[in-house]
């Protein structure tokens, strides 16, 4: 179990936005969370990493365990909480900057300022991605002229690169094309070995494709939480039935 | 029908606006220019400035436009940079809203109100606590940067805000502090805004006349410290011209080319960065 959350309520003002959630994360797989669009994906996502603390009026109650810590003790160290549990965007949020101090920005940000540890780095994460080969000679060049699907490649590289173990994905896929969705599948495969991931999509296929276990919500609540196999071809609740037969959402 | 007399008035309104504004640099420099190849650039660049006996040296005046202008910079661009980046990053809603509209209007008061505020206040404090007349470079630069703040503020303030939210939630998501995301990412995105601010301000800086004219002291030499006095090129136009005629009236207007051209310079430069965004 690497991420636990117990009678987990978020609120923002009087909307409550998540109701009682209690869900386990497990070690090296990929968890799925679906549902339909406004009903907390995300939200759950950003309680992760404490990215909500961002926005104004946020209230929590309940409690959410890494590695058998409560994050949001007061405590609580938040940006080495950030560096452990890496995010990646829906939009793919390449920073104006070149390629190579896209890569390099998080090991920056950690006090990493040496060259060659930097070139090291910087050609360990983009091999990771499977970008390494494509871009060893624009390294210099602004991530911003990328295509959408090697920005994304490019943003995940980023996260890589301060050894994060968790990462978070929200809906990663959903601005690039088919082919370019099953390449980036083909990558959290490959991650997985390595990391947890926690991946929200809209998209059922693609749940069901990759994702080990997997979580269904509605209007804030998180109705079921099982194996994929289970949730897809034999679901408890007749909801979470009803929403992957395409019933609603 | 009224569609169309509006749309040829208001061509005729921009038509004569850009005509004046030809008109104007023609007149300047059909002034100016004939004195400057009759004088020869040695004499024009050179220190000795008697305009009535045949020495045109501007020299000392453009050197004090030029260290009136840079003090100004230090000053505004430091202090321009860390309230925007305040403004922008480090306070509330409710601040920005206040203090944004606050900073504004300092570039509404007239800068003859400056130059009063330099005389009565900075300028004894100068002449107290660091020496000189008072009278100074420095008391000069200190004025006319609070004068370009406003330009720098907003303009830089507009160009930080419009960096993506997704680009700080990136940075913020690596484990970045705040003051980590504005140096390594806002200020590198923001980088055209921001020069372009820097660069109108000092466009700003160098074509100020009356509260420099009060505060600089306008000797007529090349300052060896900033409690020095200076004279700058504007200065000397507004408090020349008055009276000048012949040759003298021709060197004031060859001072008018030079600003002129620099300030055109500076101004092309500033659209290239804004464009660039
Ligand atoms: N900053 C906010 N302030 C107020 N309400 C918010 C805020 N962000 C999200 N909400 C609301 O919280 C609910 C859940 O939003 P969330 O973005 O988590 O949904 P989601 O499941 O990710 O949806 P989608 O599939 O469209 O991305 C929505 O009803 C949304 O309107
Ligand atoms: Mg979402």
């Amino acid at each position: 179990m690497i991420i636990e959350t117990a009678k987990l309520n978020l609120y923002y003002g009087k909307f409550q936005a998540l109701k009682n959630i209690n869900l386990q994360i497990k070690r090296n797989l990929i968890t799925g969370i679906i549902g339909p669009s406004g009903c907390g994906k995300s939200t759950l996502l950003r309680v992760f990493n404490r990215m909500n603390d961002l926005i104004e009026n946020v209230r929590i109650t309940g409690s959410v365990f890494f590695d058998k810590e409560d994050i949001y003790s007061p405590l609580y160290d938040i940006i080495m909480l950030r560096k452990r549990i890496g995010m990646v965007f829906q939009r793919p949020n390449a920073f104006p900057l070149s390629v190579f101090d896209n890569i390099a920005y998080g090991p920056r940000v950690w006090g990493m300022n040496d060259k060659m540890v930097l070139n090291e780095i910087v050609e360990r994460s983009l091999t990771a991605v499977d970008l390494f080969n494509d871009l060893k000679d624009r390294l210099k060049t602004s991530a911003l002229a990328l295509s959408a699907e090697k920005q994304q490649r490019l943003c995940i590289a980023r996260l890589l690169a301060v050894e994060p173990e968790v990462l978070l994905m929200d809906e990663p896929c959903s601005a690039l094309d088919p082919i370019a969705t099953g390449k980036i599948e083909e990558l959290m495969q490959e991650l997985k070995k390595r990391y947890t991931i926690i991946i929200v999509t809209h998209n059922m296929q693609q749940a069901a494709r990759i994702a080990d276990e997997v979580g269904f919500m509605l209007l804030g609540e998180l109705i079921e939480f099982d194996s994929a196999k289970k949730i897809f071809t034999n679901p408890r609740d007749k909801r979470t039935f009803d929403y992957i037969s395409g019933r609603f959402g | 029908m009224k569609d169309k007399i509006a749309e040829k008035f208001l061509m005729v309104v921009a038509f004569s606006a850009i005509l004046t504004l030809a008109l104007i640099s023609f007149f300047i420099f059909q002034q100016g220019l004939p004195l400057i190849f009759k004088a020869g650039l040695h004499n024009i660049f050179s220190t000795h400035w008697a305009p009535t006996r045949g020495h045109f040296g501007i020299l000392s005046m453009i050197v004090g436009s030029i260290m009136v202008t840079a003090g100004a910079l230090i000053i505004g661009v430091s202090f321009g940079l860390a309230c925007t980046i305040f403004l922008s990053e480090f306070s509330s809603g409710t601040i920005q809203k206040t203090l944004k509209p606050i900073i504004e209007l300092l570039a509404g008061i007239p800068s003859v109100v400056y130059g009063f505020m330099g005389i009565v206040i900075l300028v004894p404090f100068v002449r107290t606590h660091f020496g000189g007349p008072g009278f100074s470079v420095l008391t000069a630069s200190i004025i006319l940067g609070i004068m370009i703040l406003p330009t720098i503020v907003s303009i830089s303030y507009d160009s930080l805000r419009a960096v993506p939210k997704t680009y700080r939630e990136g940075s913020f998501a690596l484990g970045a502090t705040k003051w980590q995301t504005v140096v390594m990412l806002l200020i590198p995105a923001a980088r055209s805004g921001i020069i372009a601010g820097i660069i109108l301000g000092m466009g700003r800086a160098i074509g100020e006349t009356m509260a420099v004219i009060m505060i600089a002291g306008n000797a007529l030499k090349i300052p060896h410290s900033i409690l020095d006095s200076v004279r700058t090129l504007t200065s000397t136009i507004a408090l020349e011209l008055g009276y000048a005629t012949g040759d003298h009236r021709a060197a004031l207007f060859a001072c008018g080319s030079f600003l002129f051209i620099i300030i055109v310079i500076l101004n092309i430069i500033a659209i290239r960065f804004k464009g660039k965004e």
